[in-house]
């Protein structure tokens, strides 16, 4: 057994760039869901009918497709439209897509959640609309959201692995490569999940920070 | 109307709720200096009339003016620009009910937010009148405090030294002792008393027979949604005009008793 680890180790290189990969992979489909997340919380929220409802029907639909599946269409299906993506953009097109449908979702009920008042004070003050935005909606509600947009972006890290399927060389993809090659399943298999709960944790201590700062603001 | 300049022109405002008229072509003025308290029963509109002066109800009829400017339609009635609004909200202070503070920042923080955002002042000439605003207010030793941390009173009255922080020509007060435990009252209503006895204009919707009688130039009585009676304090506390405001006044006459100092 700890000769399997050490081969493992011999192909720590691999293993590595996979884990690379993966958060490249996490840290752009997160960031971009969230800013998409942003521009359809407020659509769900819209007094327009037809707004509001095709949107929701888009979250609704989206939070029901398995992640895997949704790959699938995005890499293997597309190419029958005549859109043909490589295994890069297709999967954080997929990951970005996917995981926007969670965000605003998410903003949404902490937009919804938020007091009135201090919203309307900056309005009685004269702020401009970006500035009332940026300097008195989006704080409280980053604060609020913080955790919930943390557990996401930990669903996030965990969806990269189902990019393996569309040979992303993301840190699944270098375990399996690694037990294919020298047929050490075990040892490879557990250094990518302790690899993933290390980025895991990384996420957690984020959290726990945005939580001590909402806890002294409450 | 008494003399001097004219800060506040409200002219023939009407406002609606769907079916519920609120307000009905409701005029009064406002000059410099002066303390308007506006009264009235519950749901007499008095709010909403507030909440028209600086547009955040936009008024179905009427015309606002603030030092001789139309707030929220340009002359020919054509409405403002979100850009021009806010910058004439700049000069209206607005106290809330409900303090409205913003959450995640500091007391100071709080007072210098609008000036430096919205008013685009000096980040240093701001800092050192907010701090000066909180010594006013009694609450130097809370600059770096949250307003989680703070009592309803020391909420309001940095709510106050907020709206004071942006040096408005014109100061309204939406029921600000209303949400207030009753032995916290107090503290907020001395500072309104000082602010009233320094010549700040201020239009202040209260149920605060006390302070209304005392502080007060000048008494504003709505019914329904329309001004029933418009007169100076002793006269409308002695001898109202009306019997609608007699009866309000009976009504508060109790409790003003028992909040006496």
């Amino acid at each position: 057994m700890i000769h399997d680890f050490g081969i493992v180790w011999s192909e720590r290189s691999l293993l590595l760039s996979g884990l690379g990969n993966t958060t490249i992979l996490s840290v752009l489909s997160a960031a971009a869901a969230l800013l998409i997340g942003f521009v359809l919380a407020p659509a769900l929220m819209s007094k327009q009918r037809w707004l509001a409802g095709t949107v929701r029907g888009f979250v609704d639909g989206m939070r029901c497709v398995p992640f895997l599946l949704f790959a699938y269409i995005v890499y293997y299906g597309l190419p029958s439209f005549g859109i043909r993506l490589d295994n890069w953009t297709s999967g954080l097109a997929a990951l970005t897509i996917y995981n926007a449908a969670y965000m605003a979702e998410i903003l949404r009920g902490a937009w919804m959640a938020q007091p009135r008042e201090p919203i309307e004070a900056g309005v009685a003050f004269g702020f401009s609309n970006v500035a009332l935005f940026r300097r008195i909606v989006l704080p409280p509600l980053l604060l609020a959201a913080g955790p919930v947009i943390g557990n996401q972006m930990i669903q996030i890290i965990k969806d990269t692995a189902f990019l393996t399927i569309i040979a992303l060389p993301e840190l699944t993809h270098a375990a399996s490569s690694i037990q294919a090659r020298h047929y050490v399943p075990f040892a490879a298999f557990i250094t990518a999940v302790l690899l993933y709960w290390g980025l895991c944790l990384v996420i957690e201590a984020g959290v726990s920070s945005i939580d001590r700062l909402a806890a002294a603001r409450r | 109307m008494a003399e001097g300049e004219r800060v506040l022109d409200v002219a023939g405002v009407s406002k609606r709720f769907g079916t519920l008229q609120v307000l009905s072509d409701v005029s009064f003025q406002v000059a410099k200096g002066e303390t308007v308290c506006v009264l009235g029963p519950s749901g007499s509109g008095k709010s909403t009339l507030l909440r028209c002066i600086n547009w955040l109800e936009r008024p179905d009829a009427g015309q606002i003016y603030l030092n001789g400017t139309e707030i929220g339609a340009n002359g020919a009635g054509v409405v403002m620009t979100d850009r021009e609004l806010s910058r004439i909200r700049t000069r209206i202070g607005m106290v809330f009910q409900h303090f409205a503070l913003w959450p995640h920042l500091t007391v100071l923080q709080n007072l210098m937010e609008g000036p430096v955002q919205a008013q685009k002042r000096p980040k240093a000439e701001v800092r050192d009148e907010a701090l000066a605003l909180l010594a006013k207010v009694g609450l130097s030793d809370k600059r770096d405090v949250f307003p989680a941390r703070l009592s309803g009173g020391q909420k309001q009255r940095v709510g106050i030294a907020r709206a004071l922080a942006m040096r408005p020509d014109l100061l309204l007060f939406d029921e600000p002792t209303s949400a207030l435990d009753p032995e916290l009252v107090g503290e907020v209503l001395v500072v309104m008393r000082d602010l009233a006895r320094e010549g700040m204009t201020m239009v202040v919707v209260t149920h605060e027979m006390g302070f209304a009688r005392d502080a007060a130039t000048r008494i504003l009585f709505l019914d329904r949604g329309r001004v029933v009676e418009t007169a100076a304090p002793e006269q409308f506390f002695s001898s109202p005009e009306t019997e609608r405001a007699r009866q309000f006044i009976q009504r508060y006459a109790g409790q003003t008793a028992s909040r006496a100092r």
